[in-house]
């Protein structure tokens, strides 16, 4: 007897089944809010994601052009004399050559001269200077020189002043817009890629400054800091794994391990302060000590990585290796280590990716100072990367904002790349048991 | 024509309560259920028994659509509670599921008090809407597990903290609270002791007053002491069904004997 | 200088490794038999020879400093120091450094002169010092070395134990780092507080860390008192909390329970790159995007917003938080043994019951773990608060205000001089101390919890 109406299940008969089909409803009315309420969050995680990018590329891209003038520039013998080089007036030779496009400026008038000569940067008379001393035979003859604009007419250009606010609250008068946009019309002006951004080091002025001070600093900090946590933490790391009896010692090494894993970063800096600058003496604002501290902050990220890739690797290796006559570190070095390796080289250089974000323990020791040179050696003054970022973004130049912005695509490009590579061992060369 | 009063329960003993027929349960390409059909009766102890792996539990778990949580496992075939088609897409798992009980193999008692332990189906269902009702659900539940007289003191204890013959017998006691049509018990006596599993053999057999029940086990003599229905499975096979004595004294399939006889399992 | 003796050592490891491999394997060639391979009698010179002389030049290199700088004091007459502050002392001696590099500012005095010329000598002498006793030690080493080779000697196992020492070094390295933590926050802040005394900072309300220069200028009274730092620490973390433990807790719900496996693909990946972004990075956002925007609402609502108020540092680390709490809650979810959410499901219960009911309640040791290392890592966060949060103390709870916390300030009194006789130097070790104990006690709390409540399930 299985009579069904053709399009509604039977309705039930025990009383248990009527109250259950009652309280469905509401029941599944609340999973559907409670799936929305989940799925929400994850949507809103997504989205504060977006936006931190989104604004960063939309404040950033505008600093990797950087617009220039070139100009026709007769070095004048009467303002640089031979014999006076490297000293010369190399400020009014390219005053004059930007003068001679702006036939209605009235370069007797103080203000009007400061005005024109202030368009273009002011390192330009610096690169003007190195060229001809480089080359002194350029004396008296016109050369060609592609130079930045300063900050303010950059800004113009990019379209970031805008051309209706009332004057006086301008960073460009009225005036000096109008010469502007004669040597425009001159085309004299174009807006090539940025590579100053990463070829120069830092400086006050916006348009002349660069990164390489910072990723040179970087550099040298990550080196050290690999050179000295990947040896003491993967020994550290075979020996409390492989070998360390299970006592309160090891019991004691393995707490403080997991707790310096979870010291803020900023107590590492006062640590580096105290000891490395004030009892040890090193130089200040090296990357030798910020490498050395970021070694420490480094270091349980890589015992602790490497403690699971030695886990990984079956018992049945190790035995096997000690039936054959091996000696227990015989059986670490020549089997366990290698087989283990991928998993903690991807343990490494995400530990390494952590370190190069690191800002607050580089700041304590002093890689925040305003250093215009590329440090040649890990024991000279230098800043980085992320403590360059922290110094630009509290300069008050509107240059600087864009900058900084890019300056983070830099820093965000270089931690991707790490951890695709991290990655990419992984997936790769990870073997599953 | 039986008499459709609502509200009443209607127990028949001599019509199918489920009716399974040509079903395949594959686990991704493994062909793990093949083409059982089977009568499963109200008011019946029916026990599965089997070698490991042959299947019995897996088909159990068809019976009230748990294999639904695992993702790579596929049902097919025609499973009917009351005439009902179970697998029917109108139909919510969650609703069979306050009809059709079921009892694990490891006790697992939530990590909440016993009233809470017990309570918790009620009151998802919405089956009592007053302290009292739940009250009197929670002991008519915990007397039909015979735990009642031992916890009726401490109800507010954890469920973790009991024994493991009292946990089992509180997980009964949790499954018949929603008072279903159908008991499902695998393996249900494995992890207990000699007298804790005399216990629940005893509970067995009060239950199938009020519902089917269905048992999965691998040992025999507890098929045969329980049972009055007994199905062998081999290798996701049914190979025999019927009647506990004649299986065990007279098997008509020579794979039933051979199990029976202990030359395979 | 440094650079030579180095490489000297280097140079003598090769040399013994190869000589003692040779004499090994003539032993070998000669028809007796080694108890070790050739190469492990190499192994053994070279460990030998490297070990001691690293040791050696390290300390020769950290102590030479101290040592010169003591000897040179030493030699000053003893008028020139007179009466001068420790602070005082440190300026002669880096102009005398100055000097003793060739930078001239005015006209020094003849004993600064004479002593710069000392100072240059005792360098000299300390760098050729050093070489020749590296040369001197790494040709007794080669020659003990060599002097052990023989067809009986166990190369192996000296090597080994060297290799043994060198691990166990390697893993209290640890142990050095947390006790010069100790000693170096301990040091300064007894320092500290025996310039301020305790209650004032323990119990003062007024954080005004400006101290006089000259012994005449007009001294802020009670000024080192931390608890509007604190407040304002706490205040932060608040609002951090109020933005990562909803969002994580109901993503980590969403994504463990019912998240197809294609968005669970998805979604953790993401979830990963908002835990890896820098925190400088973050303190950018907060004032690019989210303090701006923040002041814009205020003000469409006619509240009265600071420009660096808590709201925008705080959500900020929320964000930043959301991941860390999101991916603790997962695994604490899925830790919970597949037989209670069986057997909620086998009762009747939806799967939202099953997770709220069941699985979130016996997840709650781990989550509260997950929880409170989050706060550990709020209060101990410093970029984004540097440049997005204020610097005035101010003993105030309104999200809305600016408040400074004891990371913000740790950093901005040792940005600029930093000599260690200061009470502003000396106030930022006694805030990292007070932090440090902080966050280790979250921390150990936290542990505690976890791994108490795992014991259930195992």
């Amino acid at each position: 007897m299985t009579d069904f109406t053709s399009d509604a299940v039977r309705p039930p008969v025990n009383s248990t089944t009527a109250a259950v089909a009652a309280s469905l409803g509401r029941r599944n009315r609340k999973q559907t809010i409670v799936k929305g309420l989940g799925l929400a969050a994850v949507a809103f995680a997504f989205l504060m994601l977006f936006i931190l990018v989104a604004s960063l590329v939309a404040t950033g891209w505008r600093a990797f052009t950087q617009t220039h003038i070139t100009l026709q520039v007769f070095v004048d013998p009467a303002a640089v004399p031979v014999e006076r080089l490297p000293r010369g007036g190399f400020d009014d030779v390219l005053l004059a050559a930007v003068a001679a496009h702006l036939p209605d400026a009235d370069l007797d008038d103080r203000a009007t001269r400061r005005s024109v000569a202030a368009i273009v940067s002011n390192g330009a008379q610096f690169a003007l200077r190195d060229r001809v001393v480089a080359d002194p035979s350029l004396i008296g003859r016109t050369i060609t020189l592609k130079v930045p604009v300063s900050d303010p007419y950059d800004q113009l250009r990019k379209g970031l002043i805008d051309r209706d606010t009332p004057e006086a609250n301008r960073r460009v008068s009225d005036a000096e817009i109008a010469r502007f946009d004669a040597l425009e019309a001159a085309g004299l002006i174009s807006a090539p890629l940025n590579t100053a951004l990463i070829t120069n080091a830092d400086s006050r002025f916006p348009e002349l400054a660069g990164l390489r001070g910072a990723l040179v600093g970087s550099f040298w900090a990550l080196l050290v800091c690999f050179v000295i946590s990947f040896p003491l933490g993967i020994g550290a790391a075979i020996y409390l794994e492989e070998f360390a009896p299970r006592n309160r010692m090891s019991d004691f090494i393995e707490v403080n391990i997991n707790n310096l894993a979870a010291v803020p970063s900023v107590v590492f800096g006062l640590l580096a302060l105290a000891v490395f600058l004030g009892w040890f003496g090193m130089p200040r604002s090296a990357p030798v000590v910020g490498g050395l501290t970021l070694a420490l902050m480094t270091m349980p990220t890589i015992i602790i990585a490497t403690r699971a890739a030695l886990k990984a690797v079956p018992p049945s290796i190790r035995e096997a290796a000690l039936g054959v006559g091996a000696s227990r570190q015989q059986v670490v070095f020549h089997h366990v280590l290698p087989l283990a390796m991928p998993g903690i080289l991807t343990g490494t250089i995400i530990g390494l990716a952590q370190a190069l974000g690191e800002t607050a323990p580089l700041l304590l020791i002093g890689m925040n100072a305003f250093i215009t040179s590329a440090p040649s050696s890990p024991f000279e003054a230098a800043t980085a990367l992320p403590t360059q970022i922290f110094i630009w973004a509290d300069s008050p130049e509107r240059g600087f904002v864009s900058r900084t912005s890019a300056a983070i695509l830099v820093l965000l490009t270089f931690l991707i790349a790490m951890n695709a590579i991290a990655i990419y061992l992984r997936s790769r060369f990870e073997r599953k048991w | 024509m039986t008499d459709m009063r609502p509200l009443e329960r209607i127990v028949n003993t001599d019509k199918a309560k489920i009716t399974a027929r040509n079903c395949d349960v594959f686990y991704g390409t493994t062909h793990a259920i093949k083409n059982v059909s089977i009568d499963i009766d109200d008011n019946t102890v029916t026990a599965f028994i089997g070698p490991s792996g042959c299947g019995k539990s897996t088909f159990l778990r068809c019976l009230n659509r748990m294999n639904d949580t695992i993702d790579i496992c596929r049902v097919s075939g025609d499973i009917r509670l009351d005439g009902e088609d179970i697998y029917d897409p109108r139909i919510d798992p969650v609703q069979l599921r306050a009809r059709v009980g079921m009892v694990f193999q490891k006790p697992n008692p939530f990590p909440k008090s016993i009233y809470d332990n017990v309570a918790y189906g009620p009151r998802i269902h919405g089956l009592a809407s007053s302290k009292a009702e739940f009250d009197a659900i929670v002991e008519r539940a915990l007397r039909r597990a015979a735990l009642w007289d031992e916890v009726k003191d401490r109800l507010a204890a954890p469920g973790t903290g009991l024994s493991g013959g009292q946990q089992q017998r509180l997980c009964i006691a949790r499954a018949v609270a929603t008072e279903p049509e159908v008991l499902l018990m695998d393996e249900p006596c494995s992890a207990l002791d000699p007298i804790a599993t005399a216990q629940v053999e005893e509970l067995i057999d009060e239950l199938r007053a009020q519902f089917s029940v269905v048992i999965v086990t691998h040992s025999m003599q507890q098929a045969a002491r329980v049972s009055q229905k007994t199905a062998f499975f081999h290798l996701g096979d049914l190979v025999e069904f019927g009647e506990t004595g004649q299986i065990f004294t007279n098997p008509q399939d020579p794979r039933t004997e051979s199990y029976i006889t202990g030359r395979i399992g | 200088m440094i650079t030579f003796a180095f490489l000297l050592v280097l140079v003598a490891a090769i040399l013994g490794y190869v000589m003692n491999r040779q004499a090994a394997t003539a032993i070998r060639a000669g028809g007796g038999r080694l108890h070790s391979l050739a190469g492990y009698h190499g192994a053994f010179a070279a460990l030998t020879v490297l070990v001691p002389l690293v040791v050696l030049l390290l300390a020769w290199v950290a102590l030479q400093g101290s040592v010169i700088t003591g000897l040179l004091l030493a030699g000053l007459p003893p008028e020139a120091l007179d009466g001068l502050s420790d602070g005082q002392v440190q300026l002669v001696l880096s102009e005398i450094a100055s000097l003793a590099r060739g930078q001239v500012f005015g006209t020094p005095e003849p004993w600064k002169i004479e002593a710069a010329e000392r100072l240059v000598r005792l360098q000299g002498l300390s760098g050729w010092l050093m070489l020749a006793v590296t040369a001197a030690l790494a040709a007794a080493l080669i020659a003990f070395a060599r002097g052990r080779v023989g067809a009986e000697f166990r190369a192996r196992q000296g090597t080994e134990r060297i290799v043994s020492g060198l691990m166990i070094f390697c893993s209290t390295v640890a142990i050095f780092t947390t006790i010069g933590i100790v000693l170096a926050l301990v040091f300064e802040t007894a320092k500290f507080l025996s310039m301020v005394p305790l209650t004032e900072f323990l119990f003062g309300t007024n954080w005004e860390p400006q101290i006089p220069i000259r012994a005449d200028q007009i001294a802020a009274e009670g000024a080192f008192g931390w608890l509007p730092v604190l407040l304002g620490t706490l205040v932060i973390t608040v609002v951090a909390m109020v933005v990562a433990v909803p969002v994580g807790l109901m993503s980590a719900i969403y994504l463990n329970e019912f998240a197809p496996r294609s968005v669970r693909k998805v979604a953790k990946p993401v979830l990963e790159i908002l835990a890896g972004v820098p925190t400088v990075v973050y303190g950018f956002f907060a004032i690019l995007v989210v303090a701006p925007a923040i002041r814009g609402a205020g003000q469409a609502l006619g509240l009265d917003v600071s420009p660096n108020t808590a709201l925008a540092a705080g959500g900020v680390m929320g964000i930043m938080l959301i991941p860390f709490i999101s991916s603790f809650a997962d695994d604490a979810l899925s830790a919970v043994p597949q037989a209670l959410r069986d057997g909620a499901l086998a009762l009747g219960a939806t799967r939202a019951e099953t997770m709220l009911n069941v699985l979130f309640p016996a997840a709650v040791p781990g989550i509260v773990g997950g929880v409170l290392l989050a706060v550990s890592r709020a209060i101990g966060e410093t970029m984004i608060v540097v440049m997005a949060a204020g610097l005035i103390a101010k003993m105030t709870i309104n999200p809305l205000d600016s408040v400074t916390t004891v990371t913000v300030q740790i950093v901005t009194l040792l940005i600029g001089d930093t000599s260690f006789d200061n009470p502003k130097t000396l106030a930022a070790f006694a805030l990292g101390m007070m932090l440090f104990i902080v966050t280790l006690g979250i921390n150990v709390l936290a542990l505690r919890i976890v791994r108490k409540y795992r014991e259930i399930y195992d």
